[in-house]
């Protein structure tokens, strides 16, 4: 089976707000499922299939269903960290070919920035954990390391790295939601605090309150809507972990993603008109553009250096709307921003200056847990309703 | 800057073994008996070929910086820490073990550096297992 073209997404939704301290995570998810079935043209009534992940409170999709008045034929929690939301697309997508559910909604919603927010407390049953917790493992230090792995093994700058996050920035100054909008030059970059060798201040992403949502619909259902849709047309998952203590830190299960979703979709690397890059530090963007095939690998500093992130003129123009870098990385969670600004450049509906021209084929990409130990890669190939 | 904290790990039915040993000074592994594979993070179980035979065996206690971080920003316990060294190390059996370096300043601190096992006591019956440069 496969899913090329089994469903649509319909309807899309961001919360505007970055710190949202004045309402539950309850609330913040019904009132982006709400928007981005505003977006479909749908209601809540339609929704027979649901799905979050670790994000959502209680008994996830039990205590939300209940809370938002759904009736189901069909759930889903799974949970890779980040890259949940774009997992739950391509599991919509499989749910509706099979016929176990015609309106699938996905939501998001969380409040690091004005609640705080402290690492599942699930990990301390972990059976790595007694492994890991003793080292002063921070989230953004087991990003350096893989950071200082790639320098290592293939030259990689620190300057490269800020490239990303200008480009970034580049992008955030017409995204009036953007947490930050400011331009930054790399000299910037370099000038912020080292918070973890090598990477500095601001090769990391923002912590913002915040949600998101997605409507994913069979053709039928799209057929009756006035709203434009964007095809699922591929889609690869792969979890990497340390592989009983041989890890190799310098490429991401992307290596893995990346070509099953090209497969399935019947595209190359080559054919991406704009891609959504999981952007939780710079390294991670370097790393995952080079295991999904936009460059050689070791040569990510090169390209980003080149200007090749940067919208609508570079060769892989990406996060248009400042990424999590910039805009927006609501419960420390990317990648559902990563599917809703895909969808935007697929409407022709990103901001001007930086929407790509005749974007007929989008990419989203995410890396949820950690470039250290283990994690979710998730890839998305996804078209213009008319290819 | 003070010394990095001595966090006592989660020890279970499957790894108490491992942290007894650490206890005593000793880093020991575990090593399936099926298919020889040195099997990290320690349980017994063989991710490589799935028998649940595993021994343990004595490890020489040294190896090489396969990377390493300087963290500068500590959080928790660790916040009064830093700059300290967070590292993966290559034990010469193979595995890749998350660990500190210790014992240099961290700025001295290079990727391919050898590297030997040092224990710091944690107060519970177990001690974490650090590195120091071989040549100190």
């Amino acid at each position: 089976m496969t899913i090329r073209g089994a469903a649509l997404i319909a309807g899309v939704y961001e919360h505007p707000r970055r710190e949202i301290p004045d309402r539950t995570i309850p609330q913040i998810h019904a009132e982006v499922a709400l928007g981005a079935l505003a977006d479909a043209g749908l209601a809540l009534a339609d929704v027979d299939g649901y799905f979050c992940a670790g994000d959502a409170p209680g008994f996830g999709p039990l205590s939300m269903a209940e809370y938002l008045g759904l009736h189901l034929s069909h759930v889903d929690s799974t949970e890779t960290g980040g890259s949940s939301y774009l997992v739950h697309v391509a599991h919509a997508a499989q749910a509706i070919a099979a016929g176990k559910c015609r309106v699938a909604l996905i939501t998001l919603a969380g409040n690091p920035r004005s609640g705080g927010w402290e690492r599942g407390a699930g990990f301390s049953k972990a059976p790595e954990a007694g492994f890991e917790t003793p080292w002063g493992a921070t989230i953004y230090a087991g990003y350096a390391l893989a950071a200082t792995r790639h320098m290592h093994e293939f030259g990689t700058t620190s300057a490269q790295l800020a490239e990303i996050k200008v480009a970034a920035s580049v992008h955030a100054q017409h995204n009036r939601h953007a947490f930050l909008r400011d331009l930054v030059t790399v000299e910037q970059v370099l000038d912020s605090p080292l918070v973890a060798d090598p990477l500095h201040r601001l090769d990391c992403c923002v912590i913002t309150d915040g949600g998101g949502a997605i409507v994913v619909v069979a053709p039928e259902v799209a057929r009756d809507l006035d709203r434009t849709c964007v095809k699922v047309l591929g889609a690869g998952e792969a979890p990497k972990h340390t592989n009983n203590g041989r890890i190799d830190l310098t490429h991401t299960g992307a290596l893995w993603s990346g070509p099953r979703a090209f497969e399935e979709a019947g595209v190359t690397p080559a054919d991406i008109d704009y891609a959504s890059i999981y952007d939780s530090f710079t390294i991670t963007v370097l790393v995952s553009i080079e295991d999904l095939g936009f460059c050689e690998k070791g040569k990510g500093g090169q390209f980003v250096a080149e200007g090749g992130l940067q919208a609508p003129y570079g060769r892989l123009p990406f996060n248009t709307d400042g990424g999590g870098l910039c805009n927006n990385h609501p419960a420390n969670r990317g990648g559902m921003t990563k599917v809703v600004e895909a969808v935007r450049q697929l409407r022709g509906e990103a901001h001007p200056a930086v929407q790509v021209a005749d974007c007929e084929l989008a990419l989203a990409h995410g890396t949820g847990g950690s470039l250290a130990t283990r994690m979710g890669s998730a890839t998305l190939v996804l078209g213009r309703e008319d290819t | 800057m003070t010394d990095l904290p001595e966090i006592a790990p989660a020890v279970t039915l499957e790894t108490r073994p491992f942290w007894d040993a650490t206890a005593e000074g000793r880093l020991i592994l575990p090593r399936c008996n099926a298919c020889s594979t040195v099997i990290w993070y320690p349980r017994l179980f063989c991710p490589s070929c799935a028998s649940d035979d595993v021994s343990w065996v004595d490890a020489a206690g040294t190896g090489t910086v396969y990377s390493f971080t300087v963290v500068r920003k500590g959080q928790g316990p660790f916040a009064p820490a830093a700059p300290y060294v967070l590292a993966y190390v290559e034990l010469d059996e193979g595995p890749r073990v998350m660990t500190n370096i210790v014992g240099c300043r961290p700025d001295d601190v290079t990727v391919g550096q050898r590297v030997v096992v040092t224990f710091a006591d944690t107060g519970e019956a177990t001690a974490l297992y650090r590195f120091r440069p071989a040549d100190r």
